[in-house]
C-alpha cells in the first residue's frame, strides 16, 4: 500500500512513475551502482517507515545547509524529504526556542539508538569558552550527547569533517572536527567538501535506505561513491593536461578554450571527489568548468595545505607514466623553472598538518628534469 | 514582568539568542546576543590576499558571494587592480541574483511561518482558495484541483504522525489571523519557492560553477572565461540559459512573491505600525554601471537620519566605529571608545556565564557581535535602507513606482515602511527591481561578446611583485542584509590586518558605550506578545531583518598577529 500512496502523492505533483524511476536510475548512476540497482531504490524510497534524522549546526556557515536544499530532481526530492523524518534542523524548523530544543530532547529520548545524526560545523573543545552554544548549552555537550545516542552520524562539510574553516590555523577557537570531539562514534561517515554536494548527501541516505548498511568508506571515512577517485582523473581537462596544454593567463586562448588549470594553482590532482561526474546545481557546471582551479576543498586541512590557491603542486604524476609534471609539460610548453617547482616543494612540506602533497624533504629537489621516477 | 528567551532562534543563519522583558502583552526591553565565534580575520591574517575571497566567503554559506566580492574589491582597491566590464557586469548579474533568490528564500522559507498556519490550511476549501489565488495573480498553478491536491499532501504528511521540521511549532496561536483557503495558498508557494529556488540559482551555477561557495571570483575580475566562439567559454549559448532563467525568476517574482506579501500584509496591517526601532538608514550602494573610479552606482548610496526622507546624506566611511562595551572583547583602548574598521583590533574575552546557562547578564557584556555606529549612532541596514535611500533620491525610478503602488494597495502611507511589515515589503519591491534589471547585463555581456573584449581580470597587477609594499583597501557591498565592509591591510603581499562591518552587525549588535541599542533590540520594544510562552510575535520582528549571524561575527587582533604569522617562504 506504501507503494500505491507514495505514486498518488507523486501523481499530485505531476510526476509519473517513469520520471520517479528515472530519478531512482540517476541516484543508482550517483552511487555508482549496477542498472537492476534503480529498482531496489525505487522499493527502498517507497517504503513507509520513515528513518528519523536531526541536523545539528555548529561552528558553520549553513553552506551545507543550502547546499542541500539544492538537491536536484526537483519533484522527487520533496518526496526524499517525505521519506525520512527531520525533526530538528534549525535553519528550516518551524519551531524556536524552547519548542525547538523540546523537539531535539523528545527525538533523541525516544529514539535512542535508532535515529541519524547530520553535523554540520565544527565544535569548539572547550565547552566553557562560550564560543558556540545553543539554547544556552554548549556545542560539545550536545554533539555528545546527540550524537552519542544516534545510530549513525553522518558529518557533512569539511568543517564537521576535518575541523574546516574555523581549525585552519591559529584555529583561534580550538575548533575540533566531530570526530576529535566526540571519540568513538560508532557509523561516523564523513561527507567532506566545502559545502558537501547535495547529490551525495542526498545519495548516501538513499544508500542506507536501499541496502541497509553503510558504504564502504576511504582512510578519511568518506564513501567510496564519491570520494573514490581524484578530480584529476575525472576531469573533462585532462586531455589538455596530457598535451601539455595549460592555461597562463586569466582570458589567455588556453583559458577560453578550457585547456588545463594546472599552472593556475590547481589542487585537481591532490582531491579526491566525484565533482567531474556529478557537478553542480543538477549538473549545470562544476569550479573547473567556469574557469577556476579546484581549491582542494573536500581533503584534511584543505585551508593549509592547498593554499596559497594559485600557486601550482608541486608533484603530480602524468597520464600513464611515473614522470613529473612538468617533465610532461616540457614537451609542448618549453622549460620549466626548476626554481619554480622546488620552492613548491618546500611550500608545502613545510605547511605542517595534515596530508601533503609531498612528503619528501625539500632538501633534494631538483631541476624538473632530473627528478623523472619520483614518486609520491 | 516575564523574561522571555527564544534561544535558538530558528529560521535564520546561525547562531542568536533574544531576551525580553514582556509586561502587559508587550516587550518593554529586548536583548540580542549572537553565541557563536570563530575568528576568521585572525585566520586571515598572514596568506595571500588572492586567497581571502575564498576565506571570507564561508564566512557564510546562505550569502555565498556577499564577502567574496566585498573581499576582492578590497584587496583591489589596496593594489590598484582595475576589474575589466566583463567582471563588472558579471558581478551585477552574481549580485543580483544572490539578492533575489535569498529575498525569495527568506520569505517563503525563513519568515512565512511566523505569519502562515499551516494547521489551518488543512481545513481550507480548494475551490474558494483557487478563487483567492486567482483573483490576486495570473498565476497558472491556481486550479481547484491543484489546491486539492497540495491540501491532501500535507494533510497524509500530518496524519503519519511524523511532523519533522514542522512539530512543536505555533499552530492555532491568536496572532496567526489569515483565513485557511490564504494559508493553503501560501503553503503551495512555500513548495512551489522549494523548487524555484533551486532553478533560478542555477545562475550561480553557469558564472561560478556551483552555488553555495561559488567559485569564479579573482582579485582584479572573474575565472569564468568569455568568448563566443569557445565552447569552455560564456558564450551566446549561456546567455541563452541566463535569459530563460531570468525569465522564470521575473515570472515568480512578478506573479507569486510581490502578490503573496500584498495579500498576506493585507491581512496584518496593525504591523504596518510595529517594530520601528532604530530609524536611521545606511546604504553603501551597488551594482556598478561604469568603469570610473567613481562609477555610477543603480542603487544609490546615502544615510538617512531619523527617517527624515528629504535629507539623504553622502556616506564617509572615516564616520563608522565600532565599540565593545557589551561585546566579548577588550579593546587596548579601553572598552567604552570606538575604533574605526581600519584601525579595529579585538581581543576575544568570553565573560558569558558558564553553559549550560538560564541567563544573560546583560547588564555586562552579552554578545559576540560588535556594536557599529555611524557618526555615534545605531543604523538599520538592509533592503529597507536601500529602498529608501532609494526612494528618496528618486534612482531607480522603478523603485518609487513599484513602492507608491504598494502602499496604495495597502492604503498605507510612506512612513508605514519603518515597520516589521515594511521591511518584508521592501525585501520583495527590491527582488522586483532586481530581477527585472538583470535582462540589462546580460545585454550587456552579450554586446561585450560581439565586440569580442575577452578580457575578464586585471593580469598587469596579479603578480604581487606589482603591488605596494604597504597598502590599505576598503571594499563595500550591498549584501541581501544590508551594506557590508571589508578592510585589508596589506603588507609585503600578505594580509596583515582583515577586518569586516556586517549586516547583521549593524543590526543585530548590543547595546553600545552610551546604552544606545541595536536595530533588533529596538525594533522589538513595543511588539505584542500574547503567550510569553509561545513568542511568536517576537519571531516576526526579529525575521523581518533576516538575521545572518555567522556574518555577523568577527575579529581582528592586532596585538596577537604573530600568532597568525605562520611563514610560508
Amino acid at each position: 500500500m506504501a507503494h500505491t500512496r507514495l505514486m498518488q502523492e507523486l501523481e499530485r505533483q505531476g510526476v509519473s512513475r517513469r520520471e520517479f524511476l528515472t530519478f531512482c536510475a540517476s541516484m543508482a548512476a550517483v552511487l555508482g551502482l549496477p542498472k537492476g540497482a534503480a529498482a531496489a531504490i525505487a522499493k527502498a524510497v517507497e517504503s513507509e517507515k520513515r528513518p528519523v534524522l536531526v541536523w545539528l549546526e555548529f561552528q558553520d556557515c549553513a553552506g551545507n545547509t543550502e547546499s542541500f536544499l539544492r538537491a536536484s530532481h526537483p519533484t522527487v526530492a520533496d518526496l526524499v524529504l517525505d521519506t525520512i523524518s527531520l525533526n530538528y534542523h534549525e535553519t528550516i524548523m518551524a519551531a524556536a526556542g524552547a519548542q525547538a530544543e523540546a523537539a531535539l530532547d523528545e527525538t533523541v529520548k525516544q529514539n535512542k539508538g535508532s535515529y541519524i545524526a547530520l553535523v554540520e560545523g565544527s565544535i569548539p573543545g572547550d565547552p566553557e569558552s562560550g564560543f558556540c552554544t545553543i539554547g544556552g548549552k554548549a556545542a560539545l555537550d550536545i554533539a555528545r550527547e546527540v550524537c552519542g545516542n544516534a545510530m549513525a552520524t553522518i558529518a557533512v562539510g569539511t568543517c564537521a569533517t576535518f575541523g574546516g574553516i574555523p581549525a585552519a590555523r591559529p584555529n583561534p577557537t580550538r575548533a575540533l572536527s566531530v570526530a576529535d570531539a566526540v571519540p568513538g562514534l560508532k557509523n561516523l561517515i564523513h561527507m567532506s567538501a566545502c559545502p558537501a554536494n547535495a547529490e551525495n548527501i542526498t545519495a548516501l541516505l538513499v544508500y542506507y535506505l536501499t541496502m541497509k548498511q553503510w558504504p564502504p568508506l576511504d582512510r578519511y571515512r568518506r564513501p567510496l561513491f564519491a570520494y573514490g577517485k581524484s578530480i584529476h582523473d575525472g576531469c573533462e581537462r585532462r586531455a589538455h593536461f596530457d598535451a601539455g596544454q595549460y592555461v597562463e593567463a586569466w582570458g589567455d586562448e588556453a583559458h577560453r578554450h578550457g585547456h588545463c588549470l594546472y599552472k593556475m594553482g590547481c589542487k585537481g590532482p591532490a582531491t579526491s571527489q566525484n565533482c567531474p561526474n556529478v557537478r553542480w546545481n543538477e549538473g549545470t557546471n562544476w569550479p573547473i568548468g567556469c574557469g577556476h582551479p579546484c581549491i582542494g576543498c573536500a581533503e584534511p586541512n584543505f585551508w593549509d595545505t592547498m593554499t596559497p590557491f594559485y600557486q601550482r603542486l608541486p608533484d603530480v604524476a602524468g597520464f600513464n607514466t611515473d614522470r613529473w609534471l612538468d617533465t610532461v609539460g616540457l614537451g609542448a610548453t618549453g622549460v620549466v623553472a626548476a626554481g619554480v617547482v622546488a620552492h613548491g616543494i618546500a611550500e608545502v612540506t613545510r605547511r605542517g598538518r595534515g596530508r601533503l602533497v609531498v612528503e619528501k624533504p625539500a632538501a633534494g629537489a631538483k631541476p624538473a628534469g632530473d627528478q623523472t621516477g619520483a614518486k609520491k | 514582568m516575564t523574561h522571555v528567551v527564544v534561544d535558538p532562534v530558528t529560521r535564520i543563519e546561525g547562531h542568536l539568542r533574544i531576551e525580553a522583558e514582556v509586561d502587559g502583552g508587550a516587550v518593554k526591553e529586548a536583548w540580542s546576543s549572537c553565541t557563536m565565534f570563530r575568528g576568521i580575520e585572525l585566520i586571515l591574517e598572514g596568506r595571500d590576499p588572492r586567497d581571502a575571497w575564498a576565506f571570507a566567503q564561508r564566512i557564510c554559506g546562505v550569502c555565498t558571494t556577499v564577502h567574496a566580492i566585498a573581499s576582492i574589491r578590497a584587496v583591489e582597491h589596496a593594489i590598484g587592480a582595475t576589474p575589466p566590464p566583463n567582471a563588472r557586469i558579471l558581478r551585477n548579474l552574481i549580485i543580483a541574483a544572490q539578492n533575489v533568490q535569498d529575498h525569495v528564500v527568506h520569505f517563503y522559507h525563513l519568515q512565512a511561518l511566523d505569519w502562515v498556519d499551516i494547521v489551518s490550511a488543512l481545513s481550507a476549501d480548494p475551490v474558494k482558495t483557487s478563487s483567492l489565488a486567482q483573483s490576486i495573480s495570473d498565476w497558472p498553478l491556481s486550479s481547484a484541483k491543484y489546491f486539492a491536491g497540495v491540501r491532501d499532501r500535507v494533510k497524509a504528511f500530518v496524519e503519519r504522525g511524523q511532523l519533522g521540521i514542522f512539530a512543536n511549532a505555533y499552530w492555532g496561536h491568536s496572532a496567526y489571523r489569515l483565513p485557511p483557503e490564504a494559508n493553503l495558498m501560501a503553503v503551495a508557494h512555500y513548495l512551489e519557492a522549494l523548487d524555484w529556488q533551486r532553478r533560478f540559482i542555477k545562475i550561480h551555477a553557469i558564472l561560478g560553477g556551483k552555488n553555495p561557495h561559488l567559485q569564479s571570483f579573482l582579485v582584479g575580475g572573474m575565472a569564468t572565461p568569455v568568448d563566443p566562439d569557445a565552447q569552455a567559454s560564456l558564450n551566446m549559448g549561456t546567455i541563452a540559459s541566463l535569459r530563460k532563467l531570468i525569465a522564470e525568476g521575473l515570472d515568480f517574482v512578478t506573479r507569486v512573491y510581490i502578490p503573496d506579501i500584498l495579500a498576506v500584509a493585507s491581512f496584518y496591517k496593525d504591523w504596518f505600525g510595529i517594530g520601528q526601532g532604530v530609524t536611521n538608514f545606511l546604504s553603501y550602494g551597488d551594482f556598478p554601471m561604469d568603469d570610473n573610479a567613481q562609477p555610477e552606482l543603480y542603487i544609490p548610496s546615502g544615510v538617512i537620519h531619523s527617517a527624515d526622507l528629504a535629507h539623504v546624506e553622502p556616506v564617509d566611511q572615516a564616520k563608522i566605529d565600532e565599540y565593545v562595551t557589551h561585546s566579548w572583547y577588550d579593546y587596548s583602548v579601553g572598552n567604552d571608545t570606538g575604533l574605526n574598521p581600519y584601525k579595529g583590533e579585538t581581543h576575544p574575552h568570553y565573560t558569558g556565564p558558564k553553559p549550560p546557562y538560564e541567563r544573560l547578564n546583560t547588564v555586562e557584556k552579552y554578545s559576540w557581535l560588535k556594536s557599529p555606529r555611524y557618526d555615534g549612532a545605531p543604523m538599520q541596514v538592509g533592503p529597507l535602507s536601500r529602498m529608501l535611500v532609494a526612494y528618496a533620491t528618486g534612482r531607480p525610478a522603478r523603485v518609487k513606482e513599484l513602492i507608491d503602488k504598494a502602499l496604495a494597495t495597502l492604503g498605507a502611507p510612506p512612513t508605514a515602511l519603518v515597520s516589521t511589515l515594511g521591511r518584508i515589503a521592501a525585501r520583495a519591491i527590491e527582488a522586483q527591481v532586481l530581477v527585472e534589471s538583470m535582462g540589462m547585463w546580460v545585454d550587456a555581456l552579450a554586446e561585450g561578446m560581439a565586440r569580442r573584449d575577452y578580457r575578464i581580470q586585471d593580469t598587469s597587477k596579479w603578480d604581487p611583485s606589482t603591488w605596494p609594499k604597504d597598502c590599505f583597501g576598503a571594499g563595500f557591498h550591498e549584501a541581501p542584509r544590508g551594506s557590508l565592509g571589508h578592510w585589508v591591510h596589506i603588507t609585503d603581499g600578505k594580509i596583515a590586518k582583515y577586518q569586516c562591518v556586517v549586516p547583521s552587525t549593524w543590526n543585530a549588535g548590543p547595546r553600545d558605550a552610551k546604552g544606545q541599542p541595536g536595530p533588533y533590540e529596538a525594533s522589538l520594544v513595543g511588539t505584542p506578545v500574547a503567550k510569553p510562552e509561545q513568542p511568536l510575535e517576537i519571531l516576526r520582528t526579529v525575521h523581518s531583518f533576516d538575521p545572518c549571524m555567522a556574518c555577523g561575527v568577527h575579529v581582528v587582533d592586532a596585538t596577537r598577529r604573530e600568532l597568525a604569522r605562520v611563514r610560508v617562504s
